[in-house]
């Protein structure tokens, strides 16, 4: 038993801020501090002079035209007729927003419709208990297998010389490098991304999975409906915003990820965070207050995926509620 | 209207080959150091490297200050904010979200801009960029922590136990390590293994602030030697099976005992 000091219980509650102080002070220094001078820095020109100009430099050497010629694009190796032609020009800057955005796009999706399947299978799929576990935990580690290591297991293994294309090449006799596959191209870190994208799906929606309720589907069932309505009315719009929202988590995930593709690539593929990483290192851009726009560019694009993330959590959280 | 769920074992098969081909690719990988031959000379190679040791053993001390770090920040402030200023959440909620908001590489660009120039160079020397890793890695691992603890906090009636310990004579030390933080053990342990896992490999903030850690050296080692690249990539991997493993079996151990106090 303690008996310390018998103390008097003061109702002193005015003092109950100091409490909190090393968390806000630490806020403060570490991620707001650093955040605003960004920030500041972003607004300022080389004199230190207040000026929109580095934003409006991201944005510089940008042309887009649509003219009314026909033309095809081509979307994960469809080619889709379009009535009409783009015709842009990009900059540096704009064209790694982009790139990173196609990755973190397609990664998402891909990764979200992975995931949701197993966590479907799991939890409603009819498959025994085990397989449940097992995916859980295998999620739990596949999650924060990233970085670094996740792209030296990606190229040992549709690297060249790698696991899969040489067991490919020996008993399939065809070669993947042959086709203009490379490890080290957008599909490459697609495939890579989707390692950590889809098991971080399975931990976010097998809950939500969880949560749709047996009555709602035997109520569904006396009125009537079938398997597909009973998807279509009422599971499906329930879960939509979780889906939305855990796609949209993915998404950032994705889009902040440094590591990986530095890793992969050796800094030759221009992302945005890739561009980042090479301001930083001086290699680039030669103006510090255009790279603090840039850096600000990815901030505005979280918080916007986030804010986006908070609305449809709030929304699932009518009917998810645990 | 039971089926036999063929399509869900096919869709579970698929994940599990994207789970384990990359990792299979990697074990045989880099048990091939010696042409025509299974070794696990790559292995021998990289533990026996001086600065394999010197950055494995920097990076560890590092996650572990972290794990001490964000601990001591976030527990006692989200049990007070829990107890005495409720009102506060919102703010508090808005700094974790503020950690997401802000990349990692945003981040550490941000922190050089700062203490890399007057008037708080603390970059310039180790010990001050030592320290600064530290707080980007709490940084980094506030979020977690906060959410673990939180939920924590809330499977516990912290009011209760506060007012019984205060009317035993505890003063608020004695509350926090004695009361709170006992029953807080499976979040605050599961807290720290994600931190662990997060900290130990990682790369970029490591990289900016010019530190001896793991993540760089792996990086290094990968440009030159793919074989010991891969025996790391497996050596980083088991570490993060070993800090999720740990997770899951505090987990299922919590289950039986949420009140009980001390070991």
């Amino acid at each position: 038993m303690q008996t310390t000091l018998p103390r008097v219980r003061t109702r002193n509650w005015s003092l109950a801020w100091v409490g909190v102080v090393p968390f806000f002070a630490f806020a403060f220094f570490f991620l707001i501090l650093p955040a605003g001078t960004l920030l500041i820095g972003s607004v300022q020109d080389k004199q230190g002079n207040f000026t929109l100009d580095n934003f409006r430099n991201m944005f510089q050497g940008i042309s887009l035209n649509v003219l009314a010629v026909p033309s095809e694009a081509n979307l994960f190796g469809l080619t889709i007729p379009l009535p009409f032609t783009v015709d842009f020009e990009l900059n540096s800057i704009i064209s790694a927003y982009i790139l990173s955005i196609q990755l973190s796009v397609s990664t998402a999706l891909i990764g979200g419709v992975l995931g949701f399947l197993l966590a479907y299978a799991v939890v409603l799929g009819g498959l025994p208990r085990f397989a449940r576990s097992a995916l859980l935990t295998f999620s739990g580690v596949a999650s924060y297998f990233s970085g670094v290591p996740l792209a030296f297991a990606f190229i040992a293994t549709l690297g060249r010389l790698g696991f899969v294309t040489t067991l490919i090449r020996n008993y399939v006799g065809f070669d993947l490098y042959q086709t203009g596959f490379s490890v080290l191209s957008l599909t490459g870190l697609i495939l890579t991304y989707t390692y950590f994208q889809f098991p971080l799906m399975v931990l976010i929606i097998t809950p939500a999975l969880d949560g749709l309720k047996r009555e709602w589907r035997e109520a569904a069932e006396n009125l009537g409906a079938s398997d597909a309505q009973y998807w279509r009315h009422v599971a499906f719009p329930i879960l939509l915003p979780s889906l939305l929202g855990t796609m949209i988590l993915l998404f950032s995930n994705a889009f902040g990820a440094v590591a990986t593709p530095y890793a992969l690539t050796g800094g030759n593929f221009q992302l945005a965070t890739i561009l980042i990483f090479r301001q930083i290192r001086g290699e680039v851009l030669q103006d510090p207050g255009l790279g603090y726009a840039v850096a600000l560019g990815m901030v505005f694009v979280m918080a916007l995926s986030l804010t986006l993330y908070y609305w449809l959590q709030r929304r699932s959280e009518r009917w998810l509620k645990r | 209207m039971k089926k036999i769920p063929l399509v869900s074992w096919i869709i579970l098969l698929i994940g599990f080959l994207y789970f384990f081909v990359p990792l299979i690719g990697t074990l045989d990988f880099s048990l091939r150091l010696v042409k025509d031959q299974i070794t696990l000379q790559a292995y021998i190679n990289v533990l026996t490297t001086p600065r394999f040791q010197n950055t494995f053993t920097y990076s560890f001390t590092m996650a572990l200050l972290t794990i001490v770090t964000t601990i001591l920040l976030v527990a006692p402030t989200a049990y007070w904010v829990h107890l005495k200023l409720p009102w506060l959440r919102p703010f508090i909620e808005f700094i974790t979200l503020l950690t997401f908001v802000v990349p990692a590489i945003v981040l550490v660009f941000g922190l050089i801009r700062v203490y890399a120039r007057p008037p708080l160079s603390i970059l310039e020397s180790d010990l001050g960029a030592n320290f600064l890793l530290v707080m980007a890695y709490t940084a980094l691992a506030l979020a977690t922590m906060y959410r673990s603890v939180d939920v924590g906090l809330r499977a516990i009636d912290v009011r209760t136990l506060t007012e019984a310990a205060q009317s035993l004579g505890a003063g608020w030390g004695t509350i926090l390590l004695q009361v709170i933080f006992p029953n807080l053990r499976v979040a605050l342990l599961s807290g720290a293994f994600v931190t662990f896992a997060m900290v130990i490999g990682e790369f970029t903030i490591a990289t900016f602030l010019a530190r001896p850690a793991f993540g760089p050296y792996m990086a290094n080692v990968g440009q030159t030697r793919p074989y010991e690249s891969t025996a790391l990539t497996i050596i980083s991997l088991s570490l993060t099976w070993a800090c999720i493993g740990a997770i899951q079996l505090l987990g299922r151990g919590a289950r039986g005992q949420i009140a009980g106090t001390g070991q």
